[in-house]
């Protein structure tokens, strides 16, 4: 028998590094419809980057980052870095991206894991610059000794966060502009979308299923503000009694709140979906199930928060706006 | 013959029917208590209701009653069904290996169950196939595959019949597969959730559907187990004093062990890995009812249902609405439960 402590600081650690590296498990290329998002735009060669803007020091989760020249070999070790890299025209200095990043299509693809880093593979890429999103096995500090520099961005915990992380890493490509643009637009579609969705009379309430243990996120994580931009109300909240974001529901709790809408983020991954969930013991009985009010989330886009979360948002005001009608 | 068994000779009904009792307690108390606020009145005359001939108003609404009889009741006969099973399972283990310390994973059961669990969890689309809940039936097959293999390496390689090298082949087997489980899993770790989740041991989120898969295997070993406790008595004086007995002491205990192995593989199925329950519960029956198999193998069953039917009432209500992992609240609960009773009774050999 293993220690059980052992296996549960484990297992904190790694929860924590999956919200990080989002679940990408999809071999399938998804269909680019955006909308135009400037991630569809991912093609990425773009302009140049801007030789005139370095050497530049930028943030690195908290840290300073010095990159003296403009960097022509990028490796990038996460999925949301990846698509922030691409869609602020950065693509055609990327050289690799991990085994998890699967969008945009035409990212260089590789065998390395952002997850267990290896650092000689990654020196293999001879890169002059590496993004990730979580200091997994002490990867920054390894590759600083290899004078390669490391921008860092981790989980955003808003959406602010997040345009930070565009500006940061349109500084350290030699991308200013573009990423400021792009988190422009951003700012503007979500603006837009959630002006023109319907509030429902009465505040719909809701729950974000990370996967069929009923382990979810409440209010104060990045997804929970997606939901409340729309001002959803999370029936997970008084859950958290250890504030990490991210509890696990009793599933009693989960049937007693009856929640309108349930959102699925493990529908791929997880192979879940408003079928699978009806068999669930008991949730035959919930209004979502039989209203129609389970949304099956892509899996991929609901763990990120790159410039996609365009295409979340809109997914849940499609929601909003046909539970809202049912309702009123 | 009964006077070269090892104990003195107790009445063997008082305890029985007094842990029986326990028993009823606890599940009353967890059907009563959960995340959910139900009304104890309407409860207890919803559960009345469901007795043959019996028709009474319970004054529950669809929900309340959908929670009480979908969530809470598969819950608490889960935990009734692991607890009972893991340490009957464990007091089996530990006549067989004549150890103290043998637990109901030492043959690999739990990395089987473990091995099992993960492929399926990584490879497999879904829950179930054909109806039939696929994480459970994986980790069954899994701890049934683990101790057959740990069995087939350990008997052919000795013939003395003796249980040294059985350990031993259950050891690299549990080992083995428990790199494989490291591998699959390292190589597919948007999974790791799911499958910590897992190995953590869990009560939740069981339904009628699991409950019924195991039930026939679940019965099977019980009832081979607590059949096979006076013979285990009669092989505690050695194995030639049982062969002039006439008992075949090979032969029970290939018997007792695969009675146990079922037993183990049918509560892992139902719920992971739950750790403490097999291996503690046989030692505090012990200290009350002393060493003789014919009691410790019931009351193990009883006492080991009746603990995690009330560890798994703290699990839920402790951070309710949240949860808390059964497994962390087992080792949690029971280890400083196990200290004071072990302090205050006196010292029973197995």
């Amino acid at each position: 028998m293993r220690s059980v402590p052992l296996l549960r600081s484990a297992a904190v650690l790694l929860f924590g590094a999956l919200v990080l590296t989002g679940c990408g498990d999809s071999d399938d290329s998804k269909d680019d419809k955006t909308q135009g998002t400037p991630a569809a735009s991912g093609a990425g060669t773009g302009s140049g980057p801007d030789a005139k803007a370095f050497p530049v020091t930028v943030d690195s989760g908290g840290a300073k980052v010095t990159i003296p020249a403009a960097p022509k070999k990028i490796v990038s070790l996460a999925p949301t870095a990846t698509e922030m890299l691409y869609a602020i025209g950065a693509g055609g200095q990327v050289t690799a991206v991990d085994d998890q990043s699967n969008f945009p299509a035409n990212a260089p693809k590789t065998k390395l894991s952002g997850f267990k880093p290896n650092v000689e593979a990654i020196s293999n890429y001879t890169p002059d610059l590496v993004v990730t999103t979580d200091d997994a096995d002490g990867v920054v500090a390894a590759l600083n000794k290899l004078r390669i520099p490391v921008v860092l961005t981790p989980a955003a915990k808003t959406f602010d966060d997040s345009y930070a992380q565009l500006n940061t890493l349109g500084a350290a490509t030699g991308h200013s502009r573009e990423a400021g643009e792009v988190a422009t637009k951003m700012r503007a579609d979500i603006a837009a979308v959630v002006a023109a969705t319907p509030k429902p009379a009465k505040p719909l309430t809701y729950f974000h299923e990370l996967d069929n243990t009923l382990f979810t996120s409440t209010s104060k994580t990045f997804i929970g503000q997606v939901y409340a931009q729309f001002g959803l109300k999370n029936i997970a909240d008084e859950a958290d009694k250890s504030g990490s974001g991210y509890p696990q529901l009793s599933a009693e709790a989960l049937v007693q709140a009856d929640p309108d809408l349930i959102f699925l983020a493990d529908a791929k991954g997880g192979g879940q979906s408003a079928e699978t969930v009806a068999k669930r013991p008991g949730w035959d009985r919930l209004k979502a199930v039989r209203g129609g009010g389970v949304v099956a989330l892509d899996d991929d886009i609901a763990s990120r928060w790159g410039p996609r979360v365009v295409e979340l948002v809109r997914a849940v005001a499609d929601a909003v706006t046909k539970a809202g009608a049912a309702k009123s | 013959m009964r006077d070269l068994l090892p104990t003195r000779r107790r009445p063997a009904l008082p305890p029985l029917l007094c842990a029986g009792g326990l028993l009823v307690g606890a599940v009353v108390l967890g059907l009563i208590v959960g995340a959910a606020d139900l009304p104890v009145r309407g409860v207890c005359l919803a559960l009345l209701d469901e007795l043959p001939f019996v028709h009474l108003d319970h004054g529950l609404t669809p929900v309340q009653y959908a929670v009480l009889m979908d969530l809470r009741l598969p819950r608490v006969l889960a935990a009734v069904t692991v607890g009972g099973l893991l340490a009957l399972a464990g007091a089996g283990y530990q006549g067989v290996f004549r150890n103290p310390l043998a637990d109901p994973y030492l043959l690999g059961a739990a990395s089987g169950a473990g091995l099992g669990a993960t492929l399926v969890i990584v490879y497999a689309h879904g829950d179930s196939v054909g109806g039939v809940p696929v994480v459970p039936l994986a980790s069954f097959v899994g701890a049934m595959g683990g101790v057959l293999l740990a069995y087939a390496i350990g008997a052919t390689s000795n013939r003395s019949g003796g249980t040294a090298n059985l350990v031993l082949a259950g050891v690299a087997v549990a080992q083995f597969l428990a790199a494989a489980q490291t591998y699959v899993q390292s190589a597919n770790t948007d999974e790791l959730r799911r499958i910590y989740s897992w190995l953590f041991g869990r009560l939740s989120g069981i339904g009628w559907a699991d409950l019924r898969m195991v039930l026939p295997y679940a019965l099977l070993s019980t009832v081979v187990l607590v059949l096979h406790g006076r013979l285990l008595d009669v092989m505690s004086v050695g194995d030639e004093e049982a062969a002039g007995l006439g008992v075949r002491a090979g032969r029970v205990r290939l018997v007792v062990l695969l009675a146990a192995s079922l037993a183990t593989a049918s509560a892992v199925a139902i719920s992971g890995l739950i750790g403490f329950v097999g291996i503690v519960v046989p030692h505090l029956v012990r200290r009350f009812v002393g060493g003789s198999y014919r009691r410790v193998l019931p009351m193990s069953l009883l006492c080991g249902a009746t603990f995690l039917v009330l560890t798994d009432v703290l699990a839920r209500t402790l951070t309710a609405p949240g949860e808390l992992p059964i497994g962390v609240v087992t080792a949690f609960v029971g280890a400083p439960f196990f200290v004071l009773v072990l302090r205050g009774t006196r010292k029973v050999d197995v």
